[in-house]
């Protein structure tokens, strides 16, 4: 075990300038997936509520088919596929497309299930005074749906996080990518990869208790239900011991 | 298009479907078995210690790339000498992600069953394992279906990064047949249209097992 | 005739924290009788009920069924509750087995229908054989007069017939003692009826039997003995129709009056 951390401290300085340059673009194609999908995501929900068929039917396959697709599928289309038809982006431009596409696809869902949550009488109320289909979502029912689909964003932020790796197979320079040329250099798996591995869990975990802690304090905030069914103070029971 | 090239590229898509299933069904009856064993552990036996040991597990599988898990169970164990077969490393990696995630599957559907249920079950007399067993598990199955097919159509798409680990998978033919056929939107096109196929089909699936199992 | 008391409650105390449940209730219940709980909601009378078969274990105090000590390990000489070791659940199930518990919200197991609901216990408790034990489901459910409805799942049967079911489950232990926890509070007021009529012609066959209820009327009707909690405590006690006719507490009295308006609306 001793050795094991002693071979990584030996290779630390040739290591850690590429891995840490390669994992400020692993943050760098997150960050600006995120903001992608986040578009798309928004766009996607505001075209399910629209009354046009054409519209909500368009979004629905787009919604479905990005959904039943590895995610490796899309960028090998966008990275290999398109020069074919004339159409030639960087291995980065087509990560962060792919990616934002994808899970874009992903929040639209998200955005969806935040929306129902807020009263159809908000919406009637907003069209009752005059307001835009538009002016109705990004002012009335956007601001409040946000709250409640806070937490399922950031898990979606995470598996993006998560997601990234595999633009390393299309070439984008990320952290999996570099790890896998010191692997091939040095063929130390193991070690390269653990150290890679802390990377991601040093980001994706905080995100996760984050996550925890936001769900924790909406369903406190929330009427508790269970009381009404227990009939009793403590809605917490074991089966452990001898009940609560 | 060269028609003759067709014939080749469904031969070498098919072969990989065939090991894109495999690997799916190997890996979610490992992420099932384990995961429902871990949470079913936990459920009955709370302990500080045993929570401590099974999220720590949790947390390390579901907040690392698959890829990476990939990456070291096939390349990181071969340097400590035990040498996998990358379709077994394969359905390992992915069945360890898939327990992990699971594990939390499971649990939230054993804490959805409400707790009159559970009073109920005790105040007959039925010991903790029986009701376990006869009264939380079987409902917690109906409650866990849709998150379950959530997982497994997940994992259908996962399977795809197996071509990393040169198993011969869907992606990993493709890219073979690519390499001497340069039809690439035809292959990646056609590789699209069967894991939609694919995942169409397990949402189905999963779609039957709920009404099969409403009550 | 036997005079010793089938369950005793004795010294019975309930904290969350610092919120008392009960504090301090004691009383008896004797072969074949039949005893009414009343009181204001959260006066502690469910909690009563709950602790005697430990689904709310008490904080301090004592229970027998038979002279049994409930949920509690008897060791030494020194009876004092606080010595005791309490029982795990598993050592409590066949202790459990012997008290039958209907609930508030019937708690039936939806995924069981209703034969397999009354059978679960006989078969996997008292380990009889699978037909004797669908006999017995099929005779319990023909009791509630729900012979028709044997292999409906709970999710189709209407709250009564619920009851019902969760009632002929319980009869299905053979147990020594039942405790009804407010069984028909949570039931659309058409179907109460069906379900007090099943109680008591349980009642007229002698059972010994607990019963937490609202029913003002009922429980003058159907019970020999009726206590009256408050806050925790046992305010009154009596033959229930001396106590539910001149009641001289004046918690009583009022509960009495503002229950008896509410049927009246009713």
């Amino acid at each position: 075990m001793f050795s094991f951390y002693q071979t990584i401290a030996e290779n630390w300085s040739d290591w850690w300038p590429r891995l840490s340059h390669a994992a400020w673009i692993t943050i760098y194609v997150t960050a600006l997936s995120f903001v992608v999908a986040f578009a798309i995501g928004l766009a996607l929900e505001f075209m399910r509520t629209r009354s046009s068929v054409a519209i909500r039917l368009t979004a629905q396959i787009y919604i479905l088919t990005l959904r039943g697709v590895p995610i490796l599928v899309v960028l090998y289309l966008l990275y290999f596929a398109l020069p074919g038809y004339g159409v030639i982006i960087s291995a980065l431009t087509a990560g962060v497309i792919g990616l934002g596409a994808v899970h874009g696809a992903f929040l639209a869902e998200v955005f969806r299930a935040g929306l129902r949550s807020v009263s159809p009488g908000q919406r009637e109320a907003a069209q009752a005074v005059g307001l835009s289909p538009f002016q109705t979502f990004s002012l009335i029912l956007f601001p409040q749906a946000i709250k409640i689909v806070l937490p399922p964003l950031l898990v979606g932020f995470i598996s993006l996080l998560k997601d990234s790796a595999i633009c390393a197979l299309i070439a984008v320079p990320e952290l999996m990518l570099a790890a896998r040329a010191i692997m091939a250099e040095t063929f130390l798996p193991m070690h390269v990869f653990v150290l890679v591995g802390v990377f991601y869990f040093g980001i994706a975990f905080p995100a996760s208790l984050l996550v925890r802690a936001l769900e924790k304090r909406l369903t406190r905030g929330s009427t508790n239900k269970s009381s009404l069914e227990t009939g009793d103070i403590l809605p917490v029971a074991r089966l452990d011991g001898v009940g609560r | 298009m060269n028609y003759e090239t067709i014939g080749p590229i469904a031969q070498a898509l098919l072969a990989g479907v065939v090991v894109t299933v495999e690997v799916s069904i190997g890996a979610l009856f490992i992420a099932v078995v384990w995961g429902g064993l871990l949470a079913s552990l936990r459920f009955l036996y709370p302990s500080r210690m045993l929570d401590l040991a099974i999220s720590t597990y949790v947390e390390i599988f579901r907040n690392i790339p698959t890829l990476t898990h990939l990456l070291i169970v096939y390349f990181g164990l071969a340097y400590f000498g035990v040498t996998l077969p990358s379709l077994a490393a394969a359905i390992l990696a992915l069945g360890l992600i898939g327990g992990a995630v699971m594990a939390d599957v499971f649990r939230a559907g054993f804490q959805a069953v409400p707790i009159g249920q559970t009073e109920a079950a005790l105040a007959t007399g039925l010991p903790p394992l029986l009701t376990f067993r006869l009264v939380i598990f079987p409902q917690a199955l109906r409650i866990i279906l849709p998150p379950s097919g959530n997982y497994a159509v997940g994992l259908v798409k996962d399977t795809s990064l197996v071509a990393a680990i040169s198993a011969p998978e869907i992606m990993f033919n493709a890219r073979q047949i690519v390499n001497v056929s340069f039809q690439t939107g035809l292959v990646y096109g056609t590789a699209a249209m069967i894991y939609l196929a694919l995942t169409f089909l397990l949402t189905a699936l999963f779609y039957a097992l709920e009404r099969k199992a409403a009550y | 005739m036997n005079t010793a008391p089938i369950l005793t409650v004795r010294n019975l105390k309930k904290s969350y924290g610092i919120l008392d449940v009960l504090r301090d209730v004691s009383f008896d219940l004797h072969r074949g009788e039949r005893l009414a709980i009343l009181g204001p909601s959260g006066s502690g009378k469910s909690t009563c009920l709950r602790a005697i078969n430990f689904l709310d274990p008490p904080t301090s105090g004592t229970i027998t069924l038979e002279g049994e000590l409930i949920g509690l390990h008897p060791n030494g000489k020194d009876h004092r509750s606080a010595t005791r070791r309490k029982m795990t659940a598993r050592e409590l199930a066949p202790q459990r087995a012997e008290i039958g518990m209907v609930f508030q919200l019937f708690h039936l197991w939806p995924h069981l229908t209703a034969r397999e609901n009354v059978a679960l216990q006989p078969r996997k408790v008292q380990r009889m054989s699978s037909s004797d034990a669908n006999h017995l489901a099929e005779a319990m459910l023909k009791k509630v007069h729900l012979g028709h409805k044997l292999d409906e799942y709970p999710g189709r049967l209407s709250g009564g017939q619920q009851q019902r079911v969760a009632i002929a489950r319980a009869l299905a232990q053979k147990p020594k003692v039942l405790l009804f926890d407010e069984p028909t509070s949570a039931l659309d007021p058409e179907l109460v009826g069906e379900v007090l009529n099943v109680i008591q012609e349980l009642a007229d066959e002698g059972r010994s039997m607990v019963l937490v209820t609202h029913e003002i009327a009922f429980a003058r009707r159907m019970a020999d003995r009726v206590i009256f909690m408050d806050a925790g405590v046992i305010v009154e006690e009596g033959p229930a129709r001396e106590v539910l006719a001149n009641a001289k507490e004046p918690r009583l009295r009022k509960f009495l009056s503002t229950v008896s308006t509410q049927e009246a609306v009713q």
